[in-house]
């Protein structure tokens, strides 16, 4: 047991560390000149120069040797300082990136827990249920082949324009102020569905043919057959097949993490929701890099959060890994 | 004649009278020449003005204009062809990586080489693959459609590297694997001969899978406006239409028929892989 | 003494596949005594753990074609499935050849058998949980296996384990499919006489007793009957077929044991060349005539039963002319 921790906590270990270093290294490496157009960006700002100074320094140090400026580098990091936002200047990077994130883990985590344990139920009822696998197989594919954002804009055309059942753009109406009463709150979910439908579904499709095909392996496993010829009933070798059967999916809720979030980049670009993905784009799009590389690595952090938090899990539902048993998960 | 050769290559008769291989794979096929014959078909360029802004689908424009009066269908078949280059390209290099991992952790399964390996791949697994193709693409101005499918190769690999070590490992372990190693013979030739040729169906059906994923993080690039910077592409399409606002004013013909091309057309590839696995698994064939 | 609780009259189950039917038991019948040991031998692949899949877990690809099953006077072919859990446990149990991998891993065995026998409307409680006690001191086994995930059982210890839950309702007829195969020697004769035992005590009823292992039904069984590609081929008393087996692929079986403590002359049938057929789409004749010295021209037609003696049935064509050869 705790070697299978100590051994993932070394991966997160060394992930965030290839991160940290990435960061450093690409705008060191990358073709063109991020450095001079910095500085011309900086210039027509007021008190720019003076700022853009500070930034050069906490950010390149050029005049330093290579090694002193990536020791910094570290050190600006363990401070949290992830210097000033060139689009919203001159607000700092982590101010920008601690209020964004609220919206990230208030959509994400309801749409990934919801459409893994959703997508689950309908798998294991499709893997028993021919009638009902005919159908529902199909739909599940196309789920899971559907862009994240393309989904976006078919829910936001149906649920939105057509039936105009839900806003299709922002986190709250403009006229709203931000609160915590109940107006605001029926507001604040009305715009989050969408977006939140939106991963939801194809993640669900995903979610739904793993189960589907592991329910019909258990089913064919030597365990189940035993219990069958001692004569349990159906109900209870499902049982039993959805109880192993889970077990995968948790690790592959750990596979998936990285791919919902970079999912919920683009949806969020579509309803032009305020979460990090949108402001990372954003970033790409206005050359702000300070914010770019805070939030990537913000992102990073994020799912080496999660990935940790689904091997505590799985640690507690499958006896192998809590007799160390199976290393390899 | 032909009796005996669908003898010989039984998987492959089973392959092709599989009812969802056959859907899938006519879908599929429609769609490729749709993106090679496409841009022969239509009179228009995919920039130019092409007809009257805001027109729904009609016989002059099968998928209808967009708001600066250019032809939807042009621009999808074209941004197709792009896209599925990119996908294609890019799904091709990721398997091959993911292969080559994926045997030789699985052959020196339980080495430090292997641990080295698979330390590797999950690192790759757990960082959000978007998020760090789009600083590789903040970060180089010009991108062509190879550094594009490099950029999103080097991401797809990791799950196919673990699927194939968890494979080789078992087949590892089976005699005939064994009696080649006692007989000393050299470890390209094993893996080629005893490990490969035995995971062939195996591999084939990861690639599909594999272009499937590089497809859908291809557009998903595209769509974020880091995609190729000359040209047009599914995503960019797609792009345009959401900040548009296509979806708001009800263009639903210049917002959801190009991806809804693409999207029938993974589902496609995806029932060609579930009929293949029922034609190559015995165990499955049997009704 | 002599009831009868299973009869099998020319039952044939096919596994129907796209090529067509693979005839894996075909045209077999059996009686077993109450309280016998019956042992059914032959080849892997010729038949018997189908046979054994067709008294108790039929499931596609596999089909009960025709014929009849009576046990204990119930006709268990053309039973409801609902019928036939009921007697599932008590009246007709089995000990799977895959034991290694018969417990769902993520179950303690403790877990494993409550669920098991409240599907059989018993109170999993302190009560009964003391019978499985004593039967795992019969086993040999300690009682803290029963708070144990299966992965962290031996072979052997899953094994045992599996004798004590198949065994646990005390049922009157019960089939043991392969249990040997996957042990060392030394614990295979352990396992063989547990059954043996649990049968003198009265525990357990009848047994089939599933093996390509002669030498282990000399030991335990009452009588032995051989099946050769899906087909009968001789049943008979022990001592019967041991000493005095009629039909050739008997024969060889029994040449080709290195030690039985039986001394068999014919040098011609030391050892069997060759596999057993392929049973799909296959068509009339004895199935061992491909390699069998003694084959000729009848041979193409499918042997009856034919009685030698009391209790003592041979299929072949030949068996007469075969017998005076080997007594020379």
């Amino acid at each position: 047991m705790a070697r299978y921790l100590s051994k993932k906590i070394l991966i997160y270990a060394i992930t965030f560390f290839l991160a940290v270093t990435l960061n450093f290294v690409i705008p060191r490496m990358m073709p063109g000149d991020p450095i001079q157009s910095l500085v011309s960006r900086f210039q027509i700002m007021e008190g720019g120069s003076e700022i853009l100074e500070r930034q050069l320094i906490l950010l390149f140090n050029l005049d330093e040797p290579l090694i002193v400026q990536y020791f910094n580098y570290w050190k600006s990091i363990f401070t949290g300082d992830f210097g000033i936002s060139i689009m919203q200047f001159p607000r700092p990077v982590t101010e920008i990136i601690n209020k964004a994130i609220i919206y990230d883990i208030i959509l994400l985590v309801p749409a990934t827990i919801l459409s893994w344990i959703v997508g689950n139920k309908l798998g294991a009822f499709s893997g028993v249920n021919k009638k009902a696998d005919n159908v529902l197989m199909p739909i599940f594919y196309f789920l899971t082949s559907s862009p994240y954002f393309w989904l976006a804009g078919v829910v936001s055309f149906f649920l939105g324009v057509k039936l105009g059942l839900f806003p299709i753009s922002g986190a709250y109406s403009v006229s709203m102020v931000p609160g915590f009463n109940w107006p605001f709150i029926v507001d604040y979910f009305k715009h989050w569905f969408l977006p939140f439908l939106s991963i939801f579904l194809v993640e669900l499709g995903g979610w739904a043919i793993g189960m589907r095909n592991m329910i019909i392996y258990e089913r064919s496993s030597n365990y189940s057959r035993y219990m069958e010829a001692l004569g349990a009933s159906d109900k209870m070798i499902r049982k039993y097949g959805f109880r192993n059967g889970v077990l995968p999916q948790v690790t592959g809720l750990a596979l998936r993490i990285a791919g919902i979030i970079g999912g919920a980049i683009t949806v969020e670009t579509v309803f032009n929701y305020p979460g990090l993905g949108r402001m990372m784009l954003n970033s790409v799009l206005n050359q702000d890099y300070f914010l770019l590389q805070g939030i990537f690595l913000a992102v990073v952090v994020m799912a080496l959060v999660a990935n940790f938090l689904v091997d505590i899990v799985y640690m507690f539902i499958d006896p192998r890994v809590r007799h160390s048993f199976a290393g390899e998960v | 004649m032909a009796k005996e050769f669908w003898k010989k290559h039984e998987n492959l008769y089973y392959a092709i009278t599989n009812k969802k291989v056959i859907f899938g794979l006519t879908i599929f096929i429609l769609v490729i020449l749709l993106a090679i014959f496409g841009p022969m078909l239509t009179p228009y360029e995919y920039d130019e003005y092409a007809g009257a802004p805001y027109s729904p689908p009609s016989r002059q424009h099968l998928f209808g204009t967009n708001i600066m009066g250019q032809d939807v269908f042009t621009m999808t078949v074209y941004g197709l062809r792009t896209t599925l280059i990119v996908g294609l390209i890019a799904g091709t290099i990721a398997t091959i990586i993911g292969c080559v991992v994926g045997f030789l952790a699985g052959y020196y399964g339980g080495s430090w080489f292997d641990e080295i390996l698979m330390s590797l791949t999950n690192i790759f697994v757990v960082i959000p693959q978007l998020a760090l193709l789009i600083i590789l693409s903040a970060f180089l101005e010009v991108r062509g459609i190879m550094v594009m499918s490099i950029i999103v190769s080097a991401t797809a690999w990791p799950w196919l590297a673990r699927a194939v070590r968890a494979q080789t490992l078992s087949l590892r372990n089976q005699d005939y694997v064994n009696l080649s190693r006692i007989s000393s013979l050299k470890v390209p030739r094993i893996l080629r001969e005893d490990i490969a040729s035995n995971m062939f169906s195996y591999i084939f059906m990861s690639y599909i899978l594999q272009f499937n994923g590089t497809m859908l993080a291809t557009v998903q690039l595209e769509f974020l406006g880091l995609g190729p910077t000359k040209g047009i592409s599914l995503g960019l399409v797609m792009q345009n239409a959401v900040n548009w606002n296509a979806i708001q004013l009800g263009m639903w013909w210049w917002g959801i028929i190009p991806g809804l091309i693409l999207t029938v057309m993974i589902t496609a590839l995806y029932f060609v892989n579930t009929g293949l696995d029922a034609a190559f698994n015995p165990r499955l064939r049997e009704m | 003494m002599n009831e009868t609780i299973l009869e099998i009259k020319n039952l044939k189950a096919y596994y129907k596949i796209l090529k067509g039917e693979v005839k894996a038991v075909d045209d077999i019948s059996l009686e077993i005594r109450r309280g016998e040991i019956l042992g059914l031998a032959g080849e892997s692949g010729c038949g018997k753990s189908t046979l054994a899949s067709t008294l108790i877990s039929r499931k596609p690809p596999l089909h009960y074609i025709s014929g009849e099953v009576k046990l204990l006077g119930q006709d268990i072919m053309n039973m409801s499935k609902e019928e036939f859990q009921k007697m599932r446990l008590k009246n007709i149990s089995i000990i799977p050849q895959y034991a290694l991998d018969a417990f769902s891993p993520t179950k303690k065995i403790r877990t494993f058998i409550a669920d098991l026998v409240s599907e059989h409307g018993i109170k999993p409680d302190e009560e009964f949980f003391e019978k499985v006690k004593e039967r795992l001191d019969f086993v040999n086994l300690d009682h803290s296996v029963l708070d144990r995930y299966p992965m962290e059982l031996s072979g052997g210890m899953k094994q045992r384990v599996i004798m004590v839950i198949s065994t646990i309702l005390d049922p009157e007829f019960i089939i043991a499919d392969e249990i040997t195969s996957a042990l060392d020697v030394s614990s295979q004769r352990f396992v063989a006489t547990l059954l043996a035992r649990l049968r003198d005590e009265g525990i357990i009823g009848s047994v089939l007793f599933i093996t390509h292992d002669l030498s282990i039904l000399y030991q335990i069984a009452e009588r032995i009957m051989v099946m050769y590609a899906g087909h009968f081929v001789e049943i008979g008393p022990t001592d019967e077929i041991i000493g005095n087996p009629c039909h050739p692929y008997t024969k060889a079986l029994i040449s080709s044991l290195p030690r039985v403590g039986i001394q068999y002359k014919d040098k011609k049938l030391s050892g069997i060349k060759g596999t057993p057929p392929s049973l799909l789409n296959i068509g009339e004749g004895c199935r061992f005539r491909f390699r069998c010295p003694y084959a000729a021209g009848e041979c193409e037609e499918t042997p009856q039963r034919e009685k030698i003696n009391d209790g003592h049935y041979i299929a072949c064509w030949r068996w007469q002319e075969i017998g005076s050869d080997s007594n020379e």
